[in-house]
């Protein structure tokens, strides 16, 4: 009876959490139009909806009842693969993330996460690098030579910035002594990890804005000299899936800044509900990823490998050996 | 045991879940989708021209250097996760172990970067 009502939490914490990580991204493409708009003082989109709150919702219908097409020379069935190896990845790190500590509900305490594992932070790094997967089997079975060039500097560029992305997340595990988010958390309940971490979180959120591709790295999309990237040939709702994955991992890198080090649920000065202080510091680093999109220019491909390889890991490496030297 | 059941039956669950769903997704427009196959369309896109080649081409040997550099510093990193945890407890001796560790390391960056395989020209 016990483990039957443990595996019904579970699926319903699994099916919430799903629905919540598909449904996301369209307010968030809707944010993101408006953000444009605004900043470049015009009103984004108005046309479906009030102030175009629908618009994603329509997009959403269209890129279903698009034609999808495979190109004649693709290897159909990589074609087919590639957006299912994007998509589940950033997903299924999801599991490991925890949102809060419990909440209680008809007079049951209920934790806000689906598992508490005791390296998570290990597994979140392990899965999100299976994303490369999706990216190299997508450009090269599309055989078409934009996506061929946009995969193979997708995935230089992700593996590259994977590297400072480790390193700066050790300084967290050496103050926290554990590699689970919840104990890193609460770790963090009186001084948050920023103080003590500045050079960790720059090299993190740097290395972050890459692992998502976004601008100032979005080389793999590169319109102007690329057409689309590693995605050109798709089209419909397996274009779709590609763009969804886009927006799941911005999440995630928002959602782990908050927890390794700025605090995670814990609140400042003014005494929220911990998941509200939660979501709100995620909303903000999801604000700021919007407007470094409509802020910084794009950097050339030799400057992205200089700023990962020389600048990135010599500075991550050494915030383990300063981390390590004040607090042996 | 249970605990080690507890944290990894829901991700094996969930993997399930994040498949099915991904694959429903996938056929769903099998039923809804516009289909009108044509082979000029059907042709890999190249700015107007028909496709001169397989795009399945050379490419160039730097992807492949930079492969071989992100297998041995990941391996660093997965290295440093456990020595990280345990920092407390090992105090000076584990702390010095791992600067040496990291300072062999580092003499092979320094050497790769002299011999400009970090260059992109």
């Amino acid at each position: 009876m016990e483990v039957l009502f443990a595996l019904g939490l579970i699926a319903i914490k699994i099916a919430l959490l799903i629905a919540m990580l598909l449904l996301l991204p369209l307010p968030l493409t809707w944010l993101e139009r408006k953000i444009a708009g605004h900043m470049q003082q015009r009103m984004g989109p108005m046309r479906v909806g009030w102030h175009g709150l629908l618009q994603p919702v329509a997009d959403g219908i269209k890129l279903l009842t698009k034609e999808d097409h495979i190109p004649a020379e693709a290897d159909r069935f990589l074609f087919k693969l590639a957006p299912i190896l994007a998509l589940a990845p950033p997903f299924v790190v999801f599991v490991a993330i925890p949102f809060g500590e419990t909440i209680s509900v008809l007079n049951a305490e209920i934790t806000l996460y689906v598992s508490n594992l005791n390296v998570a932070l290990l597994f979140v790094f392990a899965v999100i690098g299976l994303e490369v997967y999706g990216v190299i089997f997508g450009g090269w079975a599309a055989n078409s030579k934009y996506a061929v060039l946009g995969s193979l500097r997708t995935c230089a560029q992700m593996i590259s910035y994977e590297i400072p992305m480790g390193f700066a997340v050790i300084g967290v595990v050496m103050l926290a002594q554990s590699m689970s988010l919840v104990d890193i958390v609460r770790a963090q309940s009186d001084l948050w990890n920023i103080v003590y971490q500045p050079i960790g979180f720059f090299v993190f959120f740097v290395a972050g804005l890459a692992e998502a591709q976004r601008i100032p790295f979005d080389l793999a999309e590169a319109e102007g000299d690329l057409g689309a990237g590693f995605h050109t040939e798709y089209s419909g709702i397996r274009f779709a899936f590609f763009m969804v994955s886009e927006y799941v991992i911005v999440l995630l890198v928002s959602v782990l800044s908050v927890i390794l080090f700025f605090g995670g649920w814990n609140g400042v000065l003014i005494p929220l509900p911990p998941l509200l202080w939660f979501a709100l510091k995620v909303a903000f680093f999801i604000y700021v990823f919007m407007w470094f999109r409509f802020t910084l220019p794009r950097y050339r491909y030799d400057q992205l490998m200089a700023i990962g390889w020389k600048v990135l890991l010599p500075l991550s490496m050494a915030n383990i050996i300063i981390t390590g030297i004040a607090f042996t | 045991m249970t605990e080690l059941l507890g944290s990894y039956v829901p991700i094996a669950i969930f993997i399930g879940i994040a498949l099915v769903i991904g694959l429903a997704l996938l056929i769903a427009p099998f039923a809804v989708a516009f289909k009108a196959p044509d082979s000029e369309k059907l042709s890999a896109y190249e700015c107007g021209f028909n496709a001169f080649d397989d795009a399945r081409m050379k490419f160039d040997i730097r992807f492949y250097l930079v492969s071989i550099l992100f297998i041995i510093f990941d391996l660093e990193v997965a290295f440093l996760f456990p020595w990280a945890v345990s920092f407390n407890d090992l105090g000076w001796f584990g702390f010095w172990s791992m600067m040496v560790f990291l300072a062999v390391l580092t003499i092979g960056f320094v050497y790769e970067w002299k011999k400009g395989a970090l260059e992109w020209n």
